[in-house]
């Protein structure tokens, strides 16, 4: 056997069945801190898979955005909560067997749908930014995003704003009855508003 | 069975979307869970994008597998956001009493 096309082949094997065995640990694991680290290794065992159909920059991507920041938050997340997880879990044992048998029956359709499927002869025609063979992965994408997708890049960009204020909105809380400095309260305060001068007369009290 | 095509990724995606909907199915109380395998569907439709724009050598594939994973990062802060307030609210995060929030 070719060594050219040996390699490649056990790294897909490799990378493939972590990424599904992973996967299904996410799902079925017992603890959900668990199910986060799952997680992780699921995404690195995607962007294994990523490098090697020759997306460079979306495995290097998948894995600063989803193992750096997503991740983490759900870590983060499931850490901070106080749960009782043992009662999450009830019914896991009732909707097994459904559950089990909807995904059978979605895979079988999605591989069946899959091995049929022909490219058409048109396609060739119909790209809208062909890779050409002697620009990098990365140089290739920087060349279409900040020209064509210029205005699709913006509104990502918008989409993660409202999305970060969202989340602070949501989340932040103002207990009452805290006290707090106030700054400008505290700059316009006049010597008349602090001090009272009082005539005290000899004999009386206040 | 040596030669890596098109339909082995596309057999990988279909496997890690149906693991997915499985983790939605059977782990109906543990909204965490959910969040997690709606990032696994996630996952397997950008190995579609990436696998169909490196087969038909077409960059548009990648692109839009970027924006995806934009909106799934934005999707899970928010998500997450919500939990973290419905826990504050409620004490726990059963999903099954959600409904009682309406109104």
């Amino acid at each position: 056997m070719d060594l050219a096309v040996l390699l490649p082949a056990v790294a897909f094997y490799v990378f493939a069945g972590a990424a599904i065995a992973f996967a299904f640990g996410v799902v079925s694991a017992r603890n959900p801190v668990r199910s986060v680290l799952f997680l992780i290794m699921t995404f690195f065992s995607a962007a294994g898979l990523f490098v090697l159909m020759g997306a460079e920059f979306l495995a290097m991507i998948l894995i600063m955005v989803y193992v750096g920041a997503v991740a983490v938050l759900f870590l983060f997340v499931v850490m901070m909560l106080d749960i009782d997880f043992v009662e999450l879990r009830q019914g896991f044992a009732d909707y097994l067997p459904l559950g089990g048998l909807l995904a059978f029956i979605l895979t079988v359709e999605l591989i069946v749908l899959g091995a049929s499927w022909h490219v058409s002869t048109k396609a060739e025609g119909l790209r809208q930014a062909p890779i050409s063979g002697d620009t990098d992965n990365l140089r290739a994408i920087s060349e279409v995003l900040y020209t064509d997708y210029a205005f699709f890049i913006e509104a990502a960009g918008l989409v993660l704003l409202v999305a970060m204020i969202g989340a602070i909105v949501l989340t932040n809380f103002h207990k009452p009855g805290i006290k707090r400095q106030n700054i400008s309260a505290q700059v316009a305060r006049k010597a008349e508003d602090g001090v009272e001068l009082v005539d005290v007369k000899p004999g009386q009290g206040l | 069975m040596m030669e890596i095509g098109l339909v082995h990724y596309l057999a990988v995606a279909a496997i890690i979307f149906s693991t997915g909907v499985f983790g939605i199915f059977v782990n109906r109380k543990n909204v965490i869970v959910i969040l997690m395998s709606v990032e696994l569907i996630l996952l397997s439709v950008n190995i579609n994008f990436v696998a169909f724009s490196t087969h038909l050598h077409d960059l548009g594939g990648q692109i839009f597998a970027l924006f995806v994973l934009t909106v799934a990062a934005a999707e899970a802060a928010v998500g997450l956001a919500i939990l973290v307030v419905y826990f504050r609210n409620r004490g726990n995060i059963a999903v099954s009493n959600i409904n009682l929030m309406k109104g």
